[in-house]
Protein backbone atom coordinates (compact mmCIF):
# COMPACT_ATOMS: atom_id res chain seq x y z
CA UNK A 1 0.00 0.00 0.00
CA UNK A 2 1.17 3.53 -0.85
CA UNK A 3 3.08 5.26 2.02
CA UNK A 4 0.99 8.84 2.84
CA UNK A 5 3.08 12.25 3.13
CA UNK A 6 2.91 11.96 6.79
CA UNK A 7 4.25 8.03 6.49
CA UNK A 8 6.98 9.52 3.99
CA UNK A 9 8.38 12.65 6.06
CA UNK A 10 7.82 10.13 9.63
CA UNK A 11 10.08 7.66 7.31
CA UNK A 12 12.73 10.23 5.98
CA UNK A 13 13.20 11.90 9.52
CA UNK A 14 14.03 8.00 11.00
CA UNK A 15 16.40 7.90 8.00
CA UNK A 16 18.01 11.09 8.58
CA UNK A 17 18.34 10.16 12.33
CA UNK A 18 20.29 6.80 11.47
CA UNK A 19 22.59 8.97 8.38
CA UNK A 20 23.50 11.93 10.03
CA UNK A 21 22.58 11.79 13.75
CA UNK A 22 19.74 14.88 12.93
CA UNK A 23 17.01 14.62 15.94
CA UNK A 24 13.65 12.93 14.20
CA UNK A 25 11.56 16.07 15.52
CA UNK A 26 13.92 18.56 12.97
CA UNK A 27 13.10 16.83 9.90
CA UNK A 28 10.23 18.87 8.85
CA UNK A 29 9.17 19.53 4.85
CA UNK A 30 10.34 22.81 5.03
CA UNK A 31 14.02 21.85 5.84
CA UNK A 32 16.76 21.66 3.41
CA UNK A 33 18.68 19.01 3.69
CA UNK A 34 22.18 20.77 3.18
CA UNK A 35 21.31 24.43 4.57
CA UNK A 36 19.25 22.90 7.88
CA UNK A 37 19.91 19.14 8.23
CA UNK A 38 23.57 18.77 7.79
CA UNK A 39 23.38 16.61 4.67
CA UNK A 40 26.26 16.80 2.63
CA UNK A 41 25.91 15.45 -1.06
CA UNK A 42 27.22 12.14 -0.20
CA UNK A 43 24.94 11.81 2.74
CA UNK A 44 22.01 12.73 0.45
CA UNK A 45 23.12 9.73 -1.95
CA UNK A 46 22.67 6.98 1.29
CA UNK A 47 19.08 9.34 2.51
CA UNK A 48 18.05 8.61 -0.87
CA UNK A 49 19.22 4.75 -1.14
CA UNK A 50 17.41 4.11 2.14
CA UNK A 51 14.42 5.74 1.27
CA UNK A 52 14.11 3.90 -2.37
CA UNK A 53 14.40 1.18 -0.15
CA UNK A 54 11.95 2.10 2.31
CA UNK A 55 9.20 3.42 -0.21
CA UNK A 56 9.69 1.28 -3.45
CA UNK A 57 10.99 4.33 -5.59
CA UNK A 58 13.50 4.92 -7.99
CA UNK A 59 15.10 8.22 -7.79
CA UNK A 60 17.87 8.71 -10.40
CA UNK A 61 21.02 10.50 -10.19
CA UNK A 62 19.70 13.10 -12.14
CA UNK A 63 16.89 13.82 -9.96
CA UNK A 64 18.41 13.82 -6.44
CA UNK A 65 20.14 17.37 -7.12
CA UNK A 66 15.85 18.58 -7.26
CA UNK A 67 15.54 17.49 -3.74
CA UNK A 68 16.54 20.20 -2.16
CA UNK A 69 14.01 20.19 1.33
CA UNK A 70 12.51 17.00 3.19
CA UNK A 71 9.10 18.16 1.20
CA UNK A 72 10.67 18.02 -2.43
CA UNK A 73 11.76 14.53 -1.36
CA UNK A 74 8.24 13.64 0.17
CA UNK A 75 6.44 14.91 -2.82
CA UNK A 76 8.54 12.89 -5.33
CA UNK A 77 7.84 9.63 -3.23
CA UNK A 78 4.53 10.39 -2.94
CA UNK A 79 4.43 10.57 -6.83
CA UNK A 80 6.95 8.09 -7.83
CA UNK A 81 6.12 4.93 -5.28
CA UNK A 82 5.50 1.85 -6.35
CA UNK B 1 47.21 -33.74 -36.96
CA UNK B 2 50.16 -32.73 -35.46
CA UNK B 3 49.79 -32.81 -31.74
CA UNK B 4 50.71 -29.53 -29.46
CA UNK B 5 52.34 -29.84 -26.18
CA UNK B 6 50.29 -28.83 -23.21
CA UNK B 7 51.60 -25.85 -21.35
CA UNK B 8 52.34 -26.77 -17.62
CA UNK B 9 51.53 -23.91 -15.07
CA UNK B 10 51.50 -23.91 -11.17
CA UNK B 11 48.57 -25.46 -9.71
CA UNK B 12 47.74 -21.95 -7.84
CA UNK B 13 49.20 -18.43 -7.43
CA UNK B 14 49.79 -16.09 -4.53
CA UNK B 15 51.15 -12.88 -3.55
CA UNK B 16 54.69 -13.65 -2.26
CA UNK B 17 55.57 -9.74 -1.92
CA UNK B 18 54.67 -5.92 -1.83
CA UNK B 19 56.09 -2.96 -2.45
CA UNK B 20 55.55 0.55 -2.54
CA UNK B 21 56.76 4.16 -3.63
CA UNK B 22 55.45 7.51 -2.72
CA UNK B 23 56.79 10.68 -4.46
CA UNK B 24 59.01 12.87 -1.50
CA UNK B 25 56.69 15.97 -2.32
CA UNK B 26 54.42 15.89 0.86
CA UNK B 27 51.21 18.05 -0.37
CA UNK B 28 48.72 19.31 2.50
CA UNK B 29 45.15 20.95 1.88
CA UNK B 30 46.48 23.95 2.38
CA UNK B 31 48.23 23.95 -1.33
CA UNK B 32 45.27 22.99 -2.71
CA UNK B 33 43.56 25.75 -1.06
CA UNK B 34 45.74 28.42 -2.76
CA UNK B 35 43.94 27.82 -6.65
CA UNK B 36 39.87 26.36 -5.31
CA UNK B 37 37.71 28.21 -3.00
CA UNK B 38 36.95 25.40 -0.23
CA UNK B 39 38.61 24.73 2.92
CA UNK B 40 40.89 22.02 4.93
CA UNK B 41 37.43 21.26 7.12
CA UNK B 42 35.42 20.45 3.42
CA UNK B 43 37.68 18.33 2.65
CA UNK B 44 38.47 16.27 5.07
CA UNK B 45 34.85 15.48 5.64
CA UNK B 46 33.89 14.62 2.22
CA UNK B 47 37.12 12.57 1.54
CA UNK B 48 39.14 11.85 4.82
CA UNK B 49 41.83 13.22 2.49
CA UNK B 50 45.09 15.06 5.15
CA UNK B 51 47.70 14.84 2.34
CA UNK B 52 49.03 13.72 -0.77
CA UNK B 53 51.91 12.88 -2.63
CA UNK B 54 52.73 14.74 -5.81
CA UNK B 55 55.68 13.02 -7.85
CA UNK B 56 58.93 15.94 -9.21
CA UNK B 57 59.97 15.69 -12.54
CA UNK B 58 62.21 12.53 -11.47
CA UNK B 59 59.80 10.79 -10.29
CA UNK B 60 58.41 9.73 -13.22
CA UNK B 61 56.38 6.52 -13.72
CA UNK B 62 58.48 4.11 -14.72
CA UNK B 63 61.05 5.81 -11.92
CA UNK B 64 58.43 4.92 -9.19
CA UNK B 65 57.63 1.74 -10.60
CA UNK B 66 61.50 0.66 -10.44
CA UNK B 67 61.49 1.47 -6.94
CA UNK B 68 58.23 0.06 -6.16
CA UNK B 69 59.23 -3.51 -7.51
CA UNK B 70 62.34 -3.53 -6.02
CA UNK B 71 60.98 -3.41 -2.75
CA UNK B 72 58.44 -6.35 -3.89
CA UNK B 73 60.65 -8.36 -5.45
CA UNK B 74 62.97 -8.42 -2.57
CA UNK B 75 59.99 -8.84 -0.25
CA UNK B 76 59.31 -11.62 -2.38
CA UNK B 77 62.59 -13.26 -1.64
CA UNK B 78 63.66 -13.84 -5.39
CA UNK B 79 65.67 -12.17 -7.92
CA UNK B 80 65.08 -9.98 -10.93
CA UNK B 81 66.04 -12.78 -13.53
CA UNK B 82 63.09 -15.13 -12.72
CA UNK B 83 60.08 -12.63 -13.63
CA UNK B 84 58.43 -13.88 -16.51
CA UNK B 85 56.01 -11.30 -16.75
CA UNK B 86 55.54 -7.35 -15.68
CA UNK B 87 51.94 -6.13 -16.26
CA UNK B 88 51.84 -2.68 -15.60
CA UNK B 89 48.45 -0.64 -15.04
CA UNK B 90 48.40 3.17 -15.62
CA UNK B 91 46.12 5.74 -17.28
CA UNK B 92 49.04 8.83 -16.61
CA UNK B 93 51.98 7.40 -18.40
CA UNK B 94 52.30 10.21 -21.45
CA UNK B 95 53.79 8.28 -23.46
CA UNK B 96 52.10 5.49 -25.40
CA UNK B 97 54.57 3.96 -27.03
CA UNK B 98 56.11 1.85 -26.42
CA UNK B 99 54.60 0.37 -23.38
CA UNK B 100 56.47 1.48 -20.08
CA UNK B 101 56.37 -2.04 -18.40
CA UNK B 102 59.36 -3.13 -21.03
CA UNK B 103 61.45 -0.05 -19.81
CA UNK B 104 60.54 -1.11 -16.08
CA UNK B 105 61.27 -4.67 -16.83
CA UNK B 106 64.25 -4.24 -18.61
CA UNK B 107 65.88 -1.61 -15.93
CA UNK B 108 64.92 -4.17 -12.91
CA UNK B 109 66.80 -6.35 -14.67
CA UNK B 110 64.80 -8.93 -15.96
CA UNK B 111 65.89 -11.81 -18.50
CA UNK B 112 63.38 -10.26 -21.19
CA UNK B 113 60.13 -10.54 -19.30
CA UNK B 114 57.12 -10.32 -21.28
CA UNK B 115 56.18 -6.74 -20.38
CA UNK B 116 52.78 -4.96 -21.25
CA UNK B 117 50.72 -1.96 -20.01
CA UNK B 118 46.91 -2.60 -19.12
CA UNK B 119 44.06 0.48 -18.45
CA UNK B 120 41.69 -0.24 -16.54
CA UNK B 121 41.64 2.60 -13.97
CA UNK B 122 41.36 2.81 -10.26
CA UNK B 123 40.36 -1.69 -10.67
CA UNK B 124 43.55 -1.86 -12.75
CA UNK B 125 45.70 -3.63 -9.46
CA UNK B 126 42.86 -6.44 -9.66
CA UNK B 127 42.85 -6.91 -13.54
CA UNK B 128 46.77 -6.97 -13.13
CA UNK B 129 46.42 -9.53 -11.03
CA UNK B 130 43.68 -11.71 -12.42
CA UNK B 131 45.68 -11.64 -15.50
CA UNK B 132 49.36 -12.74 -13.41
CA UNK B 133 47.46 -15.36 -12.16
CA UNK B 134 46.26 -16.95 -15.23
CA UNK B 135 49.70 -16.12 -17.04
CA UNK B 136 51.16 -18.71 -13.65
CA UNK B 137 48.38 -21.09 -13.56
CA UNK B 138 48.59 -21.51 -17.35
CA UNK B 139 52.27 -21.90 -17.48
CA UNK B 140 53.75 -18.61 -19.62
CA UNK B 141 55.38 -17.43 -16.49
CA UNK B 142 56.96 -18.75 -13.00
CA UNK B 143 56.15 -15.28 -11.58
CA UNK B 144 54.78 -11.53 -12.62
CA UNK B 145 55.27 -8.56 -11.73
CA UNK B 146 51.77 -6.43 -11.13
CA UNK B 147 51.75 -2.71 -10.59
CA UNK B 148 50.01 -0.03 -10.33
CA UNK B 149 51.56 3.11 -10.81
CA UNK B 150 50.06 7.18 -11.23
CA UNK B 151 51.10 10.49 -11.76
CA UNK B 152 47.86 12.36 -11.14
CA UNK B 153 48.87 15.00 -10.21
CA UNK B 154 49.15 15.75 -14.05
CA UNK B 155 45.63 14.57 -15.13
CA UNK B 156 44.56 17.34 -12.09
CA UNK B 157 42.41 20.08 -12.81
CA UNK B 158 43.59 22.68 -10.00
CA UNK B 159 40.64 24.98 -10.14
CA UNK B 160 38.37 22.05 -10.21
CA UNK B 161 36.84 22.53 -6.77
CA UNK B 162 34.93 18.59 -6.89
CA UNK B 163 38.78 16.84 -7.75
CA UNK B 164 41.81 18.92 -6.83
CA UNK B 165 42.21 17.52 -3.16
CA UNK B 166 41.20 13.86 -4.58
CA UNK B 167 44.26 12.70 -6.64
CA UNK B 168 47.80 11.72 -5.60
CA UNK B 169 51.40 9.95 -7.04
CA UNK B 170 52.56 6.56 -5.99
CA UNK B 171 53.83 3.59 -7.23
CA UNK B 172 52.71 -0.02 -5.50
CA UNK B 173 53.48 -3.37 -6.62
CA UNK B 174 53.72 -7.13 -5.84
CA UNK B 175 55.67 -10.78 -7.21
CA UNK B 176 52.67 -13.44 -7.84
CA UNK B 177 54.04 -16.64 -8.14
CA UNK B 178 53.12 -20.32 -7.65
CA UNK B 179 51.54 -21.85 -4.62
CA UNK B 180 50.37 -24.68 -3.27
CA UNK B 181 47.41 -23.74 -1.97
CA UNK B 182 44.50 -21.63 -3.18
CA UNK B 183 45.88 -18.07 -2.21
CA UNK B 184 43.86 -15.67 -4.91
CA UNK B 185 40.60 -16.61 -4.97
CA UNK B 186 38.00 -16.59 -8.02
CA UNK B 187 37.57 -12.95 -9.19
CA UNK B 188 34.43 -10.74 -9.73
CA UNK B 189 34.79 -8.52 -12.58
CA UNK B 190 33.51 -6.37 -15.67
CA UNK B 191 32.68 -3.08 -16.97
CA UNK B 192 29.32 -0.87 -17.05
CA UNK B 193 30.53 1.13 -20.21
CA UNK B 194 26.71 2.89 -20.43
CA UNK B 195 28.63 4.63 -16.97
CA UNK B 196 31.63 5.41 -19.26
CA UNK B 197 30.26 9.51 -18.54
CA UNK B 198 30.65 9.38 -14.91
CA UNK B 199 34.44 9.52 -14.12
CA UNK B 200 36.13 10.63 -17.06
CA UNK B 201 38.99 12.66 -18.85
CA UNK B 202 37.85 16.34 -20.69
CA UNK B 203 38.60 15.75 -23.91
CA UNK B 204 40.80 13.64 -26.08
CA UNK B 205 44.54 14.48 -26.53
CA UNK B 206 43.77 15.13 -29.94
CA UNK B 207 41.66 18.01 -29.00
CA UNK B 208 44.40 19.57 -27.08
CA UNK B 209 46.76 19.37 -30.17
CA UNK B 210 44.36 21.10 -32.24
CA UNK B 211 43.93 24.05 -30.20
CA UNK B 212 40.31 23.18 -29.86
CA UNK B 213 40.67 23.42 -26.56
CA UNK B 214 42.85 25.34 -24.89
CA UNK B 215 43.23 23.73 -21.04
CA UNK B 216 45.24 20.59 -20.57
CA UNK B 217 42.66 17.34 -20.34
CA UNK B 218 41.76 16.28 -16.96
CA UNK B 219 39.90 13.85 -14.41
CA UNK B 220 36.67 14.92 -13.91
CA UNK B 221 34.04 13.04 -12.27
CA UNK B 222 30.59 13.53 -11.56
CA UNK B 223 30.41 12.68 -7.70
CA UNK B 224 26.85 11.37 -6.49
CA UNK B 225 26.31 9.12 -9.14
CA UNK B 226 30.57 7.13 -8.01
CA UNK B 227 29.46 7.37 -4.70
CA UNK B 228 26.29 5.59 -5.24
CA UNK B 229 27.72 2.94 -7.82
CA UNK B 230 30.97 3.00 -5.71
CA UNK B 231 28.81 2.12 -2.16
CA UNK B 232 26.30 0.50 -3.46
CA UNK B 233 26.78 -1.55 -6.14
CA UNK B 234 30.50 -2.43 -5.34
CA UNK B 235 29.27 -3.63 -2.12
CA UNK B 236 27.31 -6.26 -4.45
CA UNK B 237 30.36 -6.97 -5.63
CA UNK B 238 32.30 -7.42 -2.45
CA UNK B 239 30.07 -9.77 -1.20
CA UNK B 240 30.17 -11.72 -4.49
CA UNK B 241 33.98 -11.99 -4.43
CA UNK B 242 33.59 -13.46 -0.65
CA UNK B 243 30.98 -16.24 -1.72
CA UNK B 244 32.89 -16.88 -4.75
CA UNK B 245 36.06 -17.46 -2.42
CA UNK B 246 34.00 -19.39 0.12
CA UNK B 247 35.00 -16.84 2.39
CA UNK B 248 32.06 -15.14 5.08
CA UNK B 249 32.71 -11.95 6.42
CA UNK B 250 33.50 -13.27 9.89
CA UNK B 251 36.81 -15.07 7.98
CA UNK B 252 38.01 -12.28 6.71
CA UNK B 253 41.15 -9.91 8.62
CA UNK B 254 41.75 -7.13 6.53
CA UNK B 255 39.48 -5.25 3.60
CA UNK B 256 41.42 -3.47 0.90
CA UNK B 257 39.13 -1.17 -0.94
CA UNK B 258 40.41 1.40 -3.92
CA UNK B 259 41.16 4.00 -1.70
CA UNK B 260 39.03 6.60 -3.16
CA UNK B 261 37.71 8.38 -0.26
CA UNK B 262 36.91 7.59 3.18
CA UNK B 263 33.34 8.45 3.08
CA UNK B 264 32.69 5.49 0.07
CA UNK B 265 35.08 3.27 2.22
CA UNK B 266 32.66 3.81 5.34
CA UNK B 267 29.65 3.58 3.52
CA UNK B 268 30.88 0.33 2.07
CA UNK B 269 32.06 -1.40 5.58
CA UNK B 270 28.41 -0.45 6.73
CA UNK B 271 26.98 -1.32 3.66
CA UNK B 272 28.44 -4.97 3.64
CA UNK B 273 28.17 -4.92 7.36
CA UNK B 274 31.57 -6.43 8.05
CA UNK B 275 32.63 -6.68 11.81
CA UNK B 276 35.13 -4.77 13.93
CA UNK B 277 37.33 -7.68 14.03
CA UNK B 278 38.17 -6.72 10.33
CA UNK B 279 40.95 -3.89 9.79
CA UNK B 280 40.25 -1.66 6.91
CA UNK B 281 42.45 0.38 4.88
CA UNK B 282 42.38 3.94 5.16
CA UNK B 283 45.36 5.05 3.61
CA UNK B 284 43.56 7.61 1.15
CA UNK B 285 44.33 9.74 4.24
CA UNK B 286 47.67 10.83 3.67
CA UNK B 287 48.36 9.00 0.02
CA UNK B 288 44.75 10.64 -1.77
CA UNK B 289 43.34 8.53 -4.48
CA UNK B 290 45.86 7.34 -6.94
CA UNK B 291 43.90 4.93 -8.99
CA UNK B 292 45.74 2.02 -10.02
CA UNK B 293 48.29 2.07 -7.03
CA UNK B 294 46.31 2.44 -4.08
CA UNK B 295 45.34 -1.24 -3.19
CA UNK B 296 48.95 -2.28 -3.33
CA UNK B 297 50.60 0.66 -1.28
CA UNK B 298 47.68 0.45 1.14
CA UNK B 299 48.03 -3.36 1.53
CA UNK B 300 52.21 -1.95 2.04
CA UNK B 301 51.65 -0.25 4.43
CA UNK B 302 49.32 -2.05 6.59
CA UNK B 303 51.79 -5.03 6.51
CA UNK B 304 54.78 -1.98 7.49
CA UNK B 305 52.68 -0.68 9.96
CA UNK B 306 51.73 -4.38 11.61
CA UNK B 307 48.05 -3.38 11.49
CA UNK B 308 47.83 -6.53 9.03
CA UNK B 309 50.29 -9.47 8.66
CA UNK B 310 51.48 -11.78 6.62
CA UNK B 311 48.91 -15.17 5.77
CA UNK B 312 45.84 -12.88 6.70
CA UNK B 313 43.31 -13.20 4.57
CA UNK B 314 42.01 -9.97 2.62
CA UNK B 315 39.06 -8.96 0.61
CA UNK B 316 40.48 -6.36 -2.02
CA UNK B 317 38.24 -4.51 -4.18
CA UNK B 318 38.84 -1.66 -6.94
CA UNK B 319 36.54 0.47 -9.14
CA UNK B 320 36.70 3.30 -11.04
CA UNK B 321 36.69 4.92 -14.63
CA UNK B 322 34.95 3.00 -17.45
CA UNK B 323 33.22 1.76 -15.41
CA UNK B 324 35.22 -1.21 -14.65
CA UNK B 325 35.48 -3.10 -11.21
CA UNK B 326 37.57 -6.34 -9.84
CA UNK B 327 37.03 -7.29 -6.37
CA UNK B 328 38.70 -10.75 -5.03
CA UNK B 329 40.00 -12.21 -1.92
CA UNK B 330 43.48 -13.05 -1.35
CA UNK B 331 46.41 -14.19 1.28
CA UNK B 332 48.20 -11.48 2.44
CA UNK B 333 52.00 -11.81 1.68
Amino acid sequence: MAATQEEIVAGLAEIVNEIAGIPVEDVQLDKSFTDDLDVDSLSMVEVVVAAEERFDVKIPDEDVKNLKTVGDATDYILKHQG
Amino acid sequence: MAKIKPSKGAPYARILGVGGYRPTRVVPNEVILETIDSSDEWIRSRSGIETRHWANDEETVAAMSVEASGKAIADAGISAEQIGGVIVSTVSHFKQTPAVATEIADKLGTNKAAAFDISAGCAGFGYGLTLAKGMIVEGSAEYVLVIGVERLSDLTDLEDRATAFLFGDGAGAVVVGPAQEPAIGPTVWGSEGDKSETIKQTVPWTDYRSGEVAKFPAITQEGQAVFRWAVFEMAKVAKEALDAAGISAEDLDVFIPHQANERIIDSMVKTLKLPESVTVARDVRTTGNTSAASIPLAMERLLATGEAKSGDTALVIGFGAGLVYAATVVTLP
